[in-house]
């Protein structure tokens, strides 16, 4: 069996690739290289990297200003510290003048566990996606994160990927296609739609196979570009099933689910139970333990769906 | 190849006079903008775009250009209305400044007006754009220098001293940072709001090469700006001590017109006193 691995490490394969065959990429790393899975680059291409140290602030500023002399700069770091820190910057250097930056930011969500609330990046949809110009991505497993970090070194533009450390199963299917501002349903059915973004769908995936047994058919749909949000594979959905819950590793407020209500609000408004962290820090703990406590594990989306039908 | 134009120093003086007297037609028409900084930084912008730059007004994306960035982007009139004495656009068009539909927005735009390396407005921005790409024209080969001007009260950002630690490492001797020496900001005088000084020793610290001129001395700035280019083993900071509200004696190193624009009177006074520096009297 292959060693399960997590979406920064699919991310670290997608630029190693993109790199090989794309001389303008460059690499900005604030003191994080090895964990923020940049150091297999380095190694590649020391020319091309560039180590600011804790800078997060000046670190966007440098890739400004190498994506205006016609680089395309990938900057990595946590997401409490980039969008955390950066946000002016990311905002006045890098979006306003759409430049092509990738900004990635690492450590989402309370799934990074025994750091504790000062690392898990819990906010960082909501900081980027209300920047103009900007393309939000959360991809859900390392495959997939490897596929979008290729097509995001494609798109002409600033993108934001929001990525975790914590292993988990491949849901993605092996052979799909990932297109930027284009959902994946990931599993068909009739009963409710789920919408959710990032590794915290492996759960969503559990979830539908339990409520199967009981004859209830869940629709998951993978929302792994959170910015442009793919509406019409979600009305699509929502027509069917009438029903919406979403779910992330984020805050409820500003985050996917919010992204998601936002887009059918005036179309097919449905009634929504949006799953994620309700307005708290999170706290140390292992991965699963905390996913647990703030009701984000398959025995919680089971009840939630349950509730949402009246079953 | 664009030639650097040649000009007399008394044609430069000249030339920074009609751009402080655009500077204040430009805000009055606007009724709003920063007065003091843009009209003390004329002689610095004069030198630069008229005496030392590469640059080609008919291509401004030329790739052999050198780099002029701003960091503090509230001063851009007097950016504004050097690219337009320079033939970036027309001088008519300043009068458009901060009006809706405008190239000429409140703060720089780069993506709105050819010739804006870097949009800027938030302090302590600049900097870090200057010194990336001064990374990318080493990586690329290319022998442009990258010019960063920047605010003395926008050094109490942080980020200017990331980078200042940064182009320090990479002892980047293609980049030239130029501080606007001026001792006022929004809230009074730089030294009571936050004190700078040692500024130099700073900045030395930060392995910078350290050069104070006269801001207002054309003659001394274009010295120090060749200087500059000779120096190859850091990278190279001007402290241009300046007056603000240069040439317009009710606005000179007085904080509060930091951030205002003149009404009809005061604009007519200042303009009275920006010709009589140039020895003309007549003034309407």
């Amino acid at each position: 069996m292959t060693k399960l691995k997590s979406t920064r490490d699919g991310f670290g394969e997608g630029l190693l690739e993109s790199a090989r065959d794309n001389e303008s990429i460059v690499v900005l790393s604030a003191d994080l290289t090895e964990s923020t899975r940049c150091l297999s680059f380095k190694q590649a291409f020391p020319e091309r990297f560039f180590e600011v140290g804790v800078a997060e602030q000046n670190m966007i500023g440098l890739a400004a200003g190498l994506a205006l002399s016609g680089k395309t700069p990938v900057v990595s770091s946590y997401a409490v510290f980039s969008p955390g820190l950066s946000w002016s910057q990311i905002r006045t250097s890098i979006c306003y003048q759409n430049l092509n930056v990738k900004i990635i930011g690492h450590h989402s969500g309370v799934s990074i566990g025994p750091d504790g609330a000062t690392h898990q990046g819990l906010e960082d949809i909501a900081l980027t996606r209300c920047i103009p110009n900007l393309v939000v991505l959360a991809p859900s497993d390392e495959s997939e994160a490897k596929k979008a970090t290729i097509k995001a070194l494609n798109h002409k533009g600033p993108v934001y990927i929001r990525l975790t450390k914590l292993v988990t199963e491949i849901i993605s299917p092996n052979d799909s296609q990932f297109k930027i501002g284009k959902a994946q349903v990931l599993r068909v059915g009739e009963d409710l739609t789920l919408v959710g973004c990032g590794s915290v769908l492996s759960e969503a995936f559990k979830a539908a196979n339990k409520l199967a047994k009981e004859k209830i058919n869940i629709e998951v749909i993978n929302c792994h570009t959170i910015k442009p949000i793919d509406q019409k594979t979600i009305l699509k959905s929502l027509k069917k099933t009438k029903c919406l819950v979403t779910l992330e590793d984020h805050q409820i407020m500003g985050g996917l689910g919010s992204a998601v209500l936002e887009s059918i609000a005036k179309d097919f408004p449905v009634p929504t139970y949006q799953m994620g962290i309700k307005d708290k820090f999170g706290q140390s703990g292992k991965p699963e333990e905390l996913w647990d406590h703030y009701q984000l594990t398959a025995p919680h989306i089971v009840k939630t769906v349950k509730k949402a039908l009246g079953v | 190849m664009p030639a650097r134009n040649h000009h007399s120093i008394e044609e430069l003086n000249d030339l920074a006079n009609q751009i402080r007297e655009d500077i204040i037609k430009m805000l009055l028409k606007a009724k709003s903008g920063h007065a003091a900084g843009a009209l003390g930084m004329a002689d610095v912008f004069t030198a630069l775009y008229f005496a030392i730059l590469k640059h080609n007004p008919k291509n401004p994306s030329w790739p052999e250009r050198d780099r002029l960035v701003l960091s503090n982007g509230h001063i851009c009139p007097v950016l504004y209305a050097t690219l337009a004495h320079a033939g970036y656009f027309d001088i008519q068009e300043l009068l458009t400044l901060r009006e809706s539909g405008s190239k000429l927005q409140g703060h720089p735009s780069s993506l709105d007006l050819p010739g804006i390396e870097a949009s800027s407005g938030p302090l302590g921005q600049g900097l870090s754009q200057a010194i990336g790409m001064a990374l990318a024209l080493k990586m690329d080969k290319l022998k442009s220098e990258v010019y960063c001007l920047m605010s003395d009260g926008e050094l109490n950002e942080g980020q200017s001293w990331e980078a200042f630690m940064f182009a320090g490492k990479h002892k980047l001797h293609n980049l030239t940072a130029i501080i606007d020496r001026n001792n006022i900001q929004i809230d009074g005088y730089t030294e009571d709001v936050m004190p700078l000084e040692p500024l130099a020793d700073k900045l030395k610290s930060f392995n910078w090469h350290v050069i104070q001129v006269d801001g207002h001395n054309i003659e001394e700035i274009i010295d120090a700006c060749h200087k500059s280019k000779a120096i190859f083993e850091k990278p190279v900071v001007i402290i241009a001590h300046t007056i603000p509200g240069k040439g317009v004696e009710f606005m000179e190193d007085n904080p509060e017109w930091h951030g205002k624009a003149p009404d009809q009177d005061q604009a007519r006074q200042a303009l009275k006193d920006i010709r009589t520096l140039k020895g003309q009297i007549n003034y309407d």
